[in-house]
């Protein structure tokens, strides 16, 4: 006989004990005698771990006072920090002129909510203005020497500004010119493969400190007389370069990912080469890309600090500095905790920005 | 005869291969390819995995490059000249085995994309031609979804849209129902059928010997580079010629 089901079953919601934060808790921390027993060792540690960090940075530290004499407690001494602070921040830019600094901020700030905020519709304008005429502003604002702003020597800038500096020029040279390193890879024409390849490989080859030390010390030496660059241009110039062949080779794996089909579709329909690179190969393999491209920021970011080597005082060599102060000896412990918690707060907000953005662009179901 | 009379025989031809030769670097794929199709001609070919069916017609719109012979589509020769090549793209439509849609583009955007960019069609004249193709083949509730989130029979009619939508005077079909489950065929079958009714120019490499009896002008049968037979569907499936075209309809025939 056949059995013959004719009524349809209606859609119920889950079981309570799997869903909501007792379900969660019951599932995922005391399921079993093991389990329980490792909950308990790891709230335990987690518990040590923070409560020492707590006192240390809070409930035992001196926030109050301006010298040396002012370090009574048992903890972290932030007063250090706070004496220092502007230093910290802007290095040797004249005190008067840092406004110009704290412009930049609040100008690169408006451009990046345009490009992230969902209310601006239309991203070209944000996008333009980011690429193209905030770079010249701050060019203008930082260095001065135009529109009645005094020069400011660039071996005057440093602190957490320098670092910024450094990180977001590399950034915004590495990721254009790796992807066009990428394409020339994968290019048909022999002599632009080898050039790519070639340039690729030998960057990859050496460490950034040695590609910094020959862009600060050797460079000059291939340069004809009186042609002098800036310290922090070469510092940048060495950088850019050395991210933008780390660039290429991750932008390549995206590339790489794309099935042929996609180029051919695009091809069929008569785009042509660019525009079939640009609409269809490139948008899908920087997407599937993001993590790595990210890995890499976060890693230039701190990379950054390598500068130190050709006396450059980025926020991790003015904050060592200040340490060796005679009248503030014994403050290195603060000065790094602070140094790290800084990077920390930077390379963190990069990559939950990476996991926003992967969700944001994905389309359809992973397959 | 007349000059005249000569160019009339011309503008009727809508694709003609003489004498095509191509090489996988020492690997022989098309052997001395002779074909001519008419103006509002449809033609499915057929034969076995490797025969160079692919290769053949994706040389007519150069995603393959040929080595010796000519290729002359819609009048203009297909040489490494990018202007005529991207010209003849423009006219000629291709549909793929795995559809090739752009998975980052809604159903939309990926039939507005091209018209845009190649024929700088503006975006709501573009947009509502996408919407009357879309209709056309039956899915214009699905225009603002991504690809991924369709069926596969619904993934190919969009292809078909896509293509359509350059308004393309030849269209080539690249095994379009192979990738698909059976109950899916069909809808792209009617798809097809009703554009070969319109008068569409049609390539159609596919192995469904239903759609070749009702759709086909002719039917042609390769194997090893080489097209061995061609003959009006009737003629092709009643009374094949050669042992290879018998074998292979035995073969096709049988597990159908
Ligand atoms: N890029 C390539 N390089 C070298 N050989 C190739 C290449 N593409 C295809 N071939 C070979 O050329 C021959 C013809 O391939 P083609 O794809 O045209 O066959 P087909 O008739 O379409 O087969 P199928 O029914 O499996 O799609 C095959 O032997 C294949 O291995
Ligand atoms: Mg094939």
């Amino acid at each position: 006989m056949a059995i013959v089901k004719t009524e349809r079953h209606p859609d119920m919601p889950p079981p309570t004990s799997e869903a909501g934060v007792i379900g969660w808790i019951k599932n995922n921390l005391v399921s079993s005698p093991l389990n329980v027993v490792l909950t308990v060792i790891s709230i335990y540690v987690v518990w040590i771990a923070a409560s020492n960090l707590i006192s240390y940075a809070f409930i035992n530290a001196n926030f109050a006072g301006d010298s040396r004499a002012d370090c009574t407690g048992t903890g972290a001494c932030w007063v250090f920090i706070k004496v220092r602070f502007g230093q910290i921040m802007y290095g040797f830019y004249p005190v008067d002129e840092r406004w110009r600094v704290d412009v930049g901020y609040i100008l690169g700030a408006i451009g990046i909510f345009g490009i992230l905020s969902d209310w601006v519709k239309n991203k070209k304008w944000p996008a333009l203005y980011m690429f193209a005429v905030y770079p010249i502003i701050c060019f203008f604002l930082f260095s001065g020497g135009y529109f009645g702003l005094t020069v400011v020597d660039t071996s005057e800038w440093g602190g957490l500004f320098l670092t910024l500096v450094l990180a977001s020029v590399s950034i915004f040279v590495a990721l254009p010119l790796g992807i066009v390193l990428a394409l020339g890879r994968r290019s048909e024409m022999p002599v632009v493969r080898m050039l790519c390849v070639g340039f690729i490989e030998l960057i990859r080859g050496v460490p950034l400190i040695t590609v910094l030390f020959m862009s600060s010390v050797m460079l000059p030496l291939f340069l004809p007389e009186g042609m002098n660059f800036d310290k922090l241009v070469r510092a940048l110039v060495g950088m850019s370069l050395f991210s933008a062949a780390y660039m290429a080779e991750v932008v390549r794996g995206g590339l790489q990912a794309i099935p042929k089909g996609q180029m051919e579709a695009a091809n069929s329909l008569g785009l042509g080469f660019w525009q079939a690179v640009g609409l269809i190969v490139l948008p899908q393999a920087l997407k599937i890309s993001i993590p790595s491209i990210v890995n890499t920021f976060i890693g230039l970011f701190k990379d950054t600090t390598l500068v130190l080597i050709i006396g450059l005082l980025d926020l991790l060599s003015i904050v060592k500095a200040g340490t060796t102060d005679k009248e503030w000896l014994g403050m290195a412990t603060e000065g790094y905790v602070f140094v790290a918690a800084t990077f920390w707060v930077f390379c963190f907000s990069m990559s939950r920005y990476s996991i926003w953005l992967e969700n944001k662009l994905h389309t359809g179901h992973k397959r | 005869m007349s000059e005249a009379a000569n160019t009339q025989a011309e503008e009727d031809i809508a694709i003609q291969l003489i004498g095509m030769h191509k090489w996988y670097g020492d690997f022989h794929v098309l052997k001395d390819i002779n074909l001519s199709v008419a103006r509002g001609e449809k033609i499915v070919v057929c034969g076995p995995s490797g025969s160079g069916k692919s290769t053949m017609i994706r040389c007519i719109n150069r995603l393959e490059e040929h080595q010796q012979g000519q290729i002359i589509v819609d009048g203009i020769e297909l040489t490494n000249d990018v202007k005529k090549i991207d010209e003849i793209r423009r006219e000629v439509g291709m549909v793929f085995q795995h559809f090739n849609l752009f998975p980052h583009l809604t159903v939309l955007e990926n039939c507005t994309l091209a018209p845009i960019w190649v024929r700088k069609t503006p975006k709501e004249e573009a947009e509502a031609i996408a919407m009357k193709f879309l209709e056309r083949v039956k899915i214009p509730e699905q225009a603002l979804k991504y690809p991924g989130q369709l069926s596969g029979g619904q993934q190919q009619r969009v292809a078909i849209a896509r293509s359509l939508c350059m308004n393309p005077r030849i269209m080539l079909f690249d095994e379009p129902t192979s990738a698909l489950d059976p109950e899916m065929i069909s809808e792209v079958l009617d798809t097809m059928i009703s554009l070969a009714e319109e008068g569409m120019t049609m390539i159609c490499v596919t192995h469904e010997m239903g759609f070749a009896k009702t759709v086909a002008d002719r039917v042609m049968f390769m194997d090893a580079g080489e097209i061995i037979e061609q003959a009006p569907p009737q003629e092709f499936f009643d009374n094949p010629q050669s042992d290879r075209t018998k074998l292979f309809l035995s073969q096709i025939l049988h597990n159908a």
